[in-house]
C-alpha cells in the first residue's frame, strides 16, 4: 500500500478493528478509511465494488471475513472476475486479490470452517495460491496484488500465529512456483497450507522409521507447478497428496488426474491422496480432529505407499 | 395544587421525563400510539414530465432550455437508435445473427440519459441501453461487428451479440447476470472518488433487477460511502414475463431510494426533455454534493424481452400497440422539436433513408468480415497465456491439423 497509491483494502469490519484476523491491522489508522474500507455486509456486492474499481485502474485486496463467506460473492467472482477482462477483448483489466482466512480451525462450526478452495478452482481466468508460512505469506501477496489477472490467495485461520524471521526488503514470489520444502527420494509428498505442517510432523516420525520423504507445498493451486511436481515424481516414482479439501472433487482430485495424465509412465504405484471426510466440519473437537488429516495418516500411508 | 399532591409530583416528573432517546443512530422522539407506517402511501410518488402526450411543452415545467444543435442530435440518434433495432432484429429473423435484444419503447431514456452526461462519467449498462454508446460515438459498424462477433469485434467474438463496450468511450463491457453491474458501479464511484475527478458513475437497470440482492447492498453502499453513483432505473414494467405487480410490492422503484437514505425521482421515461433535464440535474447533484440519486424512469418494454421469446403470448397486443403507436416517444419528441422550426418531413425522410442505408451496408460488411482467430479462444483468459492454456491451444491445433474437415474453412486458425 505504501508502493502504490492504487493499492486499497475493501471488506467487512477491516478498517479501524484491524480486520477479524488482524490481517488489516494499523492499516486504516496509516491510509485513511477510504483507501482501508468498512463496507456493510454484502459480500456479493463489495466484490463488485473491488471489481468495478479494478477495472477503473485500481488494485483493490478484497477480504472475505471468511472464506466461506465468498460462496455470497460466488456470482462476482466467476461471472465477472474472471470473465471480464475475455469478453471485453482485453479492455478492461481486474487486478484483484481476493482473500481472507480459511480452512478447518478450532471449534469454529461447520459454516466457519469450510474447505473451499475447489469450489473456485474450475472459474476461467482467475489464479489461485495458499499461502502456509510467513515468509511466503508476504511474498505471494506481493505478488497477488502486483499481478494483472484476479488472484485468491487463501490464507488459513490456524497459521496466523506462527513466527518466522523474514527479511525486511521487499521480495515477491511467483504465483505459479510450488515449494521444496524437504528434499528426498522415496516419496513425494505433495500438500499445501495448515496440511504442510501436519505432513512435516509425520515426516519426522517417518525420518526416524528410515524413510526420505520429499515434502512439497504446491502452493500455487491454480495452475498446478507441473514442472516442480514432476521433477520430483520423476525421481520418486510414489506420490501421496495431502490436503484439507474434502475428498470429492477435491483439490487433491484435480492434482491426482493432472499428474496421472503428465507423468503415469513415471509411478511405480497409484497415487495416493489423503483429503478430508465428504462431511460438513463438525463442531466438537475430536470430531473435528477426525475429519481433517492427521500425521499417524499420514504416516501409515507413506508405509503403505512404499511397501 | 399543593407541594404534597400526588398531581404536584407527577407535574414535576413529567418535566424531567425523555421525550427522545440518543440510541445508536442518532436522536428520535417518542410516540405512546401505535401505529404502524403504511406499506403504501394513498398518493404514488408523481412523475415528472415537461412535454405533455401530444409532445407539447407545459407552461409550468422546470426545464432547462435545450439547443437546436442538441436537440436535433438527441432525436436523430433516437430515429437511428430505432432503426438499428428494427433492422438488426430482423437480421436475427433472417439467421444472420444469433440473438437480439431491442431497446424499442425507450429510446428516450437511453439518448436523453447519455445527453445529459459528460464523456468522463462512466456507464455501466445493463444491457438495454446500447443507445448511450450510439451517442457517445460508436458507430453503427462497430454495433454490427459485435453482434456477427467479426474479428473487428472489440470483444473479440467472445459474447453473445448486444453485449457492446468501449472502455474509450467510458461504457463498460456488458455482462448477462442481472445487477452485477450496479455494486461494480460503486466500485467505480470509489476510484473516482480516490482521484479526487469531478465526474460520476451511471448506472442502469431495470425494474426486475431492483429484485437483486446486488441493488439492494449497492444502493446501500453508495449511500454510506457518499458515491456519486446515478441509479437509473429503466422501469419498463416487464421482466420477461413477469409484470410489475409481480416483481414488488412497493410503489414502483423511486419509494425505495428513501429506504437508504439516497434522493430519488420518478420521471417520464418517454419524454425526452423530461429524461435529459433529470439526469443532467441528478449528475449535478451527485457530484456536487457528494451523493448517490435513484432515477425511475417510466415507460414500456414496447419490443419483447428479446429474440427468444414472443411477448404477445403474455401481453395483450392491443397494450403493446398503444404504446408502441400512441405513446411513442420518438413521435412525442419529434413533435417537439418541429414546433421550434428545427425539424420536417423532409429532414425525416432523409435521415431514415442514410440511417438505412448505412444499416444495411454496415450489416453486409459485418457478415463477410472474417471471423476471429482461433488464437482468441485463448487469449486474454489472464494477461498472458499461462502453460495450461498453451497446451491445450497447441493440441486444439494438432486436432484441426489431423481433422480440417472438421474445421469452418472460413475461419482463420
Amino acid at each position: 500500500m505504501e508502493r502504490d497509491p492504487c493499492v486499497c483494502v475493501m471488506g467487512e469490519d477491516v478498517g479501524h478493528y484491524g480486520g477479524s484476523y488482524k490481517v488489516t491491522k494499523g492499516l486504516a489508522e496509516k491510509y485513511g478509511d477510504l483507501r482501508v474500507l468498512d463496507t456493510p455486509i454484502a459480500e456479493n456486492s463489495f466484490t463488485g465494488m473491488g471489481i468495478g474499481a479494478a477495472m477503473t485502474g485500481l488494485r483493490p485486496v478484497v477480504e472475505g471475513m471468511n472464506m466461506g463467506f465468498l460462496l455470497l460473492a460466488f456470482n462476482q467472482i466467476s461471472n465477472n472476475c474472471g470473465m471480464l477482462h475475455y469478453t471485453s477483448g482485453g479492455q478492461f483489466k481486474i487486478p484483484i486479490v481476493i482473500r481472507g482466512p480459511g480452512g478447518v480451525g478450532r471449534q469454529l462450526g461447520a459454516e466457519h470452517s469450510q474447505r473451499l478452495e475447489s469450489y473456485f478452482q474450475s472459474i476461467p481466468g482467475i489464479q489461485m495460491v495458499a499461502c502456509s508460512t510467513p515468509y511466503n505469506a508476504k511474498g505471494l501477496m506481493k505478488a497477488a496484488i502486483r499481478s494483472k489477472n484476479p488472484v485468491i490467495l487463501f490464507e488459513h485461520v490456524l497459521l496466523y500465529n506462527l513466527k518466522e524471521r523474514i527479511p525486511d526488503e521487499e521480495y515477491v514470489l511467483s504465483l505459479e512456483e510450488a515449494e521444496m520444502v524437504r528434499p528426498g527420494e522415496h516419496v513425494t509428498i505433495l500438500t499445501y497450507s495448515r496440511m504442510r505442517y501436519h505432513v512435516m510432523q509425520a515426516a519426522k516420525t517417518l525420518v526416524n522409521k528410515g524413510y526420505d520423504p520429499e515434502v512439497i507445498d504446491i502452493r500455487s493451486l491454480k495452475p498446478f507447478d507441473l514442472y516442480t511436481i514432476g521433477s520430483s515424481v520423476k525421481k520418486t516414482h510414489r506420490v501421496l497428496i495431502v490436503e484439507e479439501c474434502m475428498r470429492t472433487g477435491g483439490i487433491g482430485a484435480s492434482l491426482t488426474a493432472a499428474i496421472t495424465e503428465n507423468f503415469h509412465d513415471h509411478l511405480d504405484a497409484p497415487i495416493m491422496c489423503l483429503s478430508s471426510q465428504d462431511v460438513p466440519t463438525p463442531y466438537a473437537g475430536t470430531l473435528e480432529n477426525w475429519t481433517v488429516v492427521q500425521p499417524a495418516q499420514i504416516v501409515t500411508a507413506v508405509e503403505q505407499l512404499c511397501q | 395544587m399543593h407541594c404534597c399532591d400526588s398531581a404536584f409530583f407527577d407535574n414535576v416528573l413529567s418535566y424531567f421525563l425523555l421525550q427522545e432517546m440518543d440510541f445508536p443512530g442518532g436522536k428520535v422522539a417518542f410516540t405512546s400510539k401505535l401505529e404502524f407506517i403504511p406499506g403504501n402511501s394513498d398518493r404514488r410518488v408523481p412523475c415528472y414530465r415537461v412535454l405533455d402526450q401530444y409532445g407539447r411543452l407545459l407552461n409550468d415545467a422546470h426545464f432547462e432550455q435545450v439547443s437546436e444543435e442538441v436537440a436535433v442530435k438527441i432525436y436523430s440518434n433516437m430515429v437511428a437508435l430505432q432503426m438499428m433495432d428494427s433492422i438488426l432484429y430482423e437480421a436475427q429473423r433472417q439467421g444472420r445473427i444469433s440473438f437480439y435484444v431491442t431497446s424499442m419503447g425507450e429510446e428516450a431514456i437511453n439518448i436523453a440519459s447519455a445527453a445529459a452526461l459528460s464523456d468522463d462519467d462512466v456507464v455501466l449498462p445493463q444491457y438495454r441501453e446500447p443507445g448511450v454508446l450510439l451517442w457517445r460515438g460508436f458507430t453503427l459498424q462497430e454495433f454490427a461487428n459485435q453482434c456477427f462477433g467479426n474479428k473487428f469485434d472489440y470483444g473479440k467474438g467472445r459474447q453473445m451479440p448486444i453485449h457492446y463496450g468501449s472502455n474509450k468511450l467510458n461504457y463498460f463491457t456488458i455482462s448477462s447476470p442481472i445487477a452485477t453491474q450496479l455494486p461494480q458501479a460503486v466500485g467505480v464511484a470509489y476510484s473516482l472518488k480516490m482521484d479526487k475527478k469531478e465526474a460520476c458513475v451511471v448506472t442502469y437497470v431495470g425494474d426486475g433487477g431492483t429484485s437483486e440482492g446486488d441493488f439492494h447492498a449497492s444502493l446501500n453502499f453508495a449511500a454510506v460511502m457518499d458515491a456519486p453513483v446515478v441509479f437509473i432505473c429503466r422501469n419498463n414494467g416487464w421482466a420477461i414475463s413477469t409484470h410489475i405487480t409481480e416483481q414488488f410490492r412497493s410503489d414502483g422503484v423511486a419509494i425505495k431510494g428513501r429506504a437508504y437514505g439516497i434522493p430519488s425521482i420518478r420521471v417520464d421515461g418517454n419524454d425526452a426533455l423530461a429524461v435529459y433535464n433529470t439526469v443532467k440535474r441528478a449528475r449535478e447533484i451527485a457530484i456536487n454534493e457528494h451523493t448517490p440519486i435513484l432515477i425511475e424512469a417510466l415507460t414500456y418494454r414496447v419490443g419483447s424481452h428479446s429474440t427468444s421469446d414472443d411477448s404477445t403470448k403474455y401481453r395483450p397486443i392491443d397494450e403493446i400497440e398503444c404504446w408502441k403507436m400512441e405513446r411513442n416517444p420518438v413521435n412525442k419528441f419529434r413533435k417537439w422539436v418541429e414546433s421550434n422550426g428545427w425539424w420536417s418531413d423532409e429532414a425525416e425522410v432523409d435521415l431514415r433513408a442514410a440511417v438505412r442505408k448505412k444499416l444495411l451496408q454496415v450489416i453486409q460488411n459485418a457478415e463477410k468480415a472474417e471471423k476471429p482467430p482461433l488464437a482468441e479462444l485463448f487469449a486474454d483468459v489472464y494477461d498472458s497465456l499461462p502453460l495450461n492454456l498453451r497446451e491445450q491451444e497447441t493440441e486444439l491445433r494438432e486436432t484441426i491439423k489431423r481433422h480440417p474437415e472438421d474445421y469452418p474453412s472460413d475461419v482463420p486458425v
